[in-house]
């Protein structure tokens, strides 16, 4: 086992200046390819995401449509179907979905170990949780183009310039809704409690948003669940991307967008702890160290 | 039982003027309100063969944890060729090549693309770490399985792919945690070799973790862990004049206190 390009210890007193910005950009690339290569090997993975907002918006929207009108709001500027309102909601919702299986992953790597790999790299711990988070986002932005494309041939449109202005805007709530993944990550301590929080979290945070009806029918069904939709960050990124379909800025949710997004990846930064897992595990198993 | 073995005077010269590869000052680890490790010290020389021997849950893999820098010690000092590990941690963990118990290789990935994520993981370039990874692969007649899926690989072909990837980016120091276990007496005798010599060829230094005594070299230098504590850390000659034995076997059961086991519970 030996390696013809030259010795493998270097020097002991040897300086080192630490990585260069070029060094970071191929840590970022490793870490997004991995990611990219999982995504391919698991196929399944890539069905499941697309068939669950394809269910809601072939079957729960059909049925729904002649239940619940909507009207003219912006930034509609005209009528619109109800699949084509909740079409915004449901790309939240594979970003909710994809964010929280992320951090199901991390939560599996850690327990697994192949979370060990990525943490004893020399790079900054902040850094590879970020780029770890990039990669997630990336491989849910192909779930969402790919419901779109579905979509487009069910004849849920929206102005074909939309498609790459909702870009930006799906990559903020996506980055929001990982790190809120990442940050319960951090917090749950065994893989066991993951699926409980996501049933407080995902249900919760999908159904209490402007994701399926718009704000004006829920203030007038319940002010208090209106309160609730307003303080539900998901609210945010789903008008975020509803109002990009159309070329437009939704200020308001962009700046709640980013502000909840480093206010949750800071936090799991700083909560990250890889012996978490690792620690419960061996106090319940009461000694193999 | 201690035992702490005296360097010579030429070695101290030596250690003055490089840091050793591995430090530990008074570490602890506690799970909760058990003690994992309990004030720690010792370190390694630049170059050598140490085993860390121990039974499971002597606590072998806690320290692989803290000195990886996956966990923080509660109390303690760990430096890594001089760099304190919690405060340098890049530096450190740059000189380190480690290998875990557990099977860390992803196994719906092939072993180029396992060994290339690592490299990026290290900051090397795809075209360097290509060079690297096929002459390493080379040197271990693994080069016709490098496009196939790890979940094919036998165990010791897994374990040698990890070997390999804790020496893509040319570490100093390698930890290997129980790098043999669950593998056959060949592919055991095979691996632990090769180790032994990276040690003489390539300079490195080796921290070998084991339960299995017969893994141990007459010329290694020996760390006994025993329920968290650290009972020998020197040559085997020195623990087993100190020790009063005649076999590092023997030497082993007294620091351990298996023999006293073995008698109470009716075994030889």
């Amino acid at each position: 086992m030996t390696d013809a390009a030259g010795t493998f210890a270097g020097s002991p007193s040897e300086k080192w200046k630490g990585f260069t910005p070029i060094q970071y950009l191929v840590c970022l690339k490793g870490i997004l390819q991995r990611e990219w290569l999982r995504y391919l090997s698991q196929k399944e993975r890539f069905v499941s995401s697309l068939v669950r907002p394809l269910l809601w918006l072939f079957i729960f929207a059909a049925g729904f449509r002649q239940v619940l009108g909507v009207s003219i709001i912006p930034p509609y500027e005209t009528y619109v179907l109800y699949e084509v309102y909740i079409t915004p909601g449901l790309c939240g919702m594979i970003l909710l979905f994809s964010g929280m299986q992320s951090s199901l992953s991390m939560v599996y790597d850690r327990e697994m170990g192949n979370m060990r790999i990525l943490l004893v790299s020399p790079f900054p711990r902040w850094y590879l949780l970020v780029a770890k988070l990039l990669a997630g986002v990336a491989v849910s932005l192909l779930q969402v183009y790919a419901f779109l494309a579905i979509a487009w041939f069910w004849d849920v449109k929206a102005p074909v310039v939309g498609y790459l202005l909702i870009l930006p805007a799906l990559f903020f709530s996506g980055l929001m809704l990982g790190a809120l993944g990442m940050l319960l990550s951090s917090l749950v301590k065994q893989l066991e409690n993951f699926a409980g929080i996501m049933n407080f979290v995902i249900f919760p945070m999908y159904f209490a948003s402007s994701a399926l009806y718009p704000l004006w029918r829920v203030q007038e069904a319940s002010p208090l669940l209106y309160q609730i939709c307003l303080l539900n960050p998901f609210t945010y990124a789903v008008e975020l991307i509803r109002f990009a379909f159309y070329g437009r800025i939704e200020w308001t949710s962009l700046i709640v967008v980013l502000a909840v997004t480093l206010a949750l990846l800071g936090g799991a930064i700083l909560a990250y702890n890889p012996a978490r897992g690792l620690t419960v595990r061996k106090q319940d198993m009461g000694g193999n160290q | 039982m201690k035992l702490q073995s005296r360097l010579t005077e030429t070695s101290k010269n030596e250690e003055r003027a490089a840091p050793a590869a591995l430090e530990l000052a008074s570490v602890s680890y506690n799970y909760g309100q058990r003690k994992a490790l309990d004030n720690i010290s010792f370190s390694i020389e630049p170059s050598r063969f140490t085993v860390l021997l121990g039974l499971n849950g002597a606590g072998k893999t806690t320290l692989f944890s803290l000195v990886s820098h996956l966990f923080s010690p509660r109390t303690g000092r760990i430096r890594v060729f001089g760099q304190d590990i919690n405060r340098n941690s890049g530096p450190a963990l740059r000189r380190l090549g480690i290998v875990f118990q557990a099977r860390t290789l992803d196994l719906d990935l092939s072993v180029r693309q396992n060994l290339l994520y690592h490299a990026a993981l290290h900051g090397i370039g795809t075209r360097v770490a290509r060079q690297r990874i096929d002459e390493l692969l080379q040197s271990i007649d693994m080069t016709d399985r490098i496009e196939e899926k790890v979940r094919g690989l036998s165990g010791g072909q897994i374990r040698r792919v990890e070997i390999i990837r804790a020496l893509l980016h040319r570490p100093s120091l390698l930890l290997l945690d129980e790098a043999t276990v669950g593998l056959d007496i060949k592919s055991r005798a095979t691996i632990l070799k090769d180790i032994r010599a990276l040690v003489q060829q390539q300079g490195i230094s080796v921290l070998w973790a084991t339960h299995l005594i017969d893994e141990v070299g007459q010329a290694d230098q020996v760390l006994v862990l025993d329920q968290g504590r650290l009972v020998a850390d020197g040559q085997v000659s020195t623990i087993l004049s100190e020790t009063g034995t005649e076999t590092i076997n023997q030497a082993f059961s007294k620091l351990t206190g298996i023999a006293d086991l073995n008698v109470r519970g009716g075994r030889t």
